[in-house]
């Protein structure tokens, strides 16, 4: 299969992509890790005119620390996001996350910015950065601006991202220490998108819950942020009756396609699986 | 639609040619350059058959275009062997260990299985069962290609492989 044409540009600033963003308009599509759009290149799904190679720009590389942020420059891999000492000290859920988002080769080539601003509900890294109320930094004609990740998704492929922006960068508030997290994923195989996955960031005072966070990964149109289901293990003991509750908030809001990965029914319940699971292993690891 | 002119080093050979935009790294590698050994497997991301190491990372060369490796230094199947011509302790693993079976996945195993061992010189069985999941056999038969990839990395370190003994 082979792409149809286009012509290339591999810019070396950001202001370079967006003068050629606004000068080529809607014709024109950025190239991240180019793992999900070179695909749908070849099966004609997408057809850009003019493709930005957005490689070569050495500002939206790497992972920083800003006062009580974590930046992550949008074409950092998810190889590198799994070697980050950095991310491993604050951030294990990333790590976590990365580890089974699709197959080795794959994961040196995909970045986090292309993960997060491709609108595929298929795609882990949007639950999960809605999970920990991340912010997107978008760069267009009339400068940055910051969208949270929980405001972000439309829909299936639509987001808050102009034709006319990228996203730069992704800026993650530092947990506290000591916090809890999970990110479990069911998937028929190895480099699956999943059939239902759930992210989950708490903290725990003693034995008493006093912050939880859940996203829901492919369980309907866009990311879900669970709000009331994290709402119903805040202050609880995470007994099992709170956990049932909050469960049963989490499957309420889910809507998922009946596909191959499985009819609605079974996928809406296994996403209630998956958050057990996740707030278990997170729970094991809370200390507080 | 107008060529790109790129330059690049393949198997430490400098290469410069001239590609259109669309051209995928793996049919400009097996049709311009004559290096078939890179297969095309299911042409979709999957299967792993057309993995190439470009600068120091596994990737499949049907999802990439050749455009974007201007400057990049790539390695495939026929760079692999040592400089005087013998195997590789990697080849010499997938002889010794029947991990070829029908061979047509082996390039891509060999050349993600080299960077996996570049970045973890000891991994546990399932280490490398994780580290080669992008990498489809047909043939069904990973035991075998996990054990090449334990006798390399046994030959490499120096330490003894017990299968090999037998």
């Amino acid at each position: 299969m082979i792409p149809g044409t286009f012509e290339y540009y591999r810019p070396d600033s950001v202001a370079s992509v967006v003068a050629l963003l606004a000068k080529l308009g809607d014709d024109a599509r950025p190239l991240a890790g180019g793992q999900s759009l070179i695909a749908m290149m070849k099966t004609r799904l997408a057809s850009p005119e003019h493709l930005i190679d957005l490689s070569a720009i050495a500002e939206l590389h790497g992972i920083r620390e800003q006062g009580n942020d974590i930046i992550i420059g949008a074409m950092t891999t998810q190889h590198e996001l799994i070697a980050s000492e950095l991310l491993a000290k604050y951030l294990p859920i990333i790590r976590e996350t990365s580890l089974v988002i699709a197959d080795p080769q794959i994961r040196y080539k995909g970045t986090l910015g292309g993960n997060v601003a491709n609108g595929d509900p298929g795609n882990d890294m949007p639950a999960l950065m809605q999970c920990l109320d991340a912010s997107y930094q978008l760069v267009g004609p009339k400068g940055e601006r910051e969208v949270a990740a929980r405001a972000f998704y439309n829909g299936a492929y639509d987001t808050a991202l102009q034709a006319d922006e990228i996203v730069s960068a992704v800026r993650i508030g530092k947990p506290v220490a000591g916090h809890g997290y999970g990110y479990e994923k069911l998937k028929r195989k190895i480099g699956d998108y999943a059939t239902a996955a759930a992210a989950v960031m708490i903290t725990m005072s003693v034995a008493t819950c006093t912050s939880a966070s859940i996203g829901l990964t492919n369980v309907s149109e866009t990311p879900l942020w669970a709000e009331a289901a994290g709402k119903a293990l805040v202050g609880t003991q995470l007994d099992e009756a709170s956990i049932a509750k909050a469960v049963a908030a989490a499957e309420a809001i889910t809507n998922p396609a009946s596909d191959m990965r499985g009819p609605a029914e079974y996928r809406t319940k296994m996403a209630g699986i998956m958050l057990r699971r996740a707030l278990e292993r997170a729970k094991s690891r809370a200390h507080g | 639609m107008a060529k790109t002119h790129i330059t690049l080093s393949i198997n430490g050979n400098e290469v410069e040619a001239l590609v259109e935009p669309r051209t995928l790294l793996i049919h400009f590698l097996r049709e311009q350059q004559n290096l078939t050994g890179a297969h095309i497997g299911c042409d979709t991301g999957h299967c792993g058959a057309c993995t190439v190491e470009i600068d120091g990372m596994s990737v499949k060369s049907c999802m990439t275009f050749a455009v974007q490796a201007q400057g990049a230094h790539i390695t495939t199947i026929e760079g692999v062997a040592n400089p005087d011509g013998t195997l590789s302790a990697l080849q010499e693993g997938f002889r010794m260990m029947h991990g070829l079976q029908c061979g047509y996945c082996t390039p891509g195993m060999i050349l993600r299985a080299h960077r996996l061992l570049q970045e973890n010189p000891t991994p546990s069985e399932e280490e490398i069962r994780f580290g080669i999941a992008g990498n489809l056999c047909r043939c069904t038969g990973y035991v075998n290609i996990v054990k090449a990839i334990q006798y390399a990395a046994a030959k490499i370190n120096g330490t003894p492989f017990l299968e090999a003994a037998q």
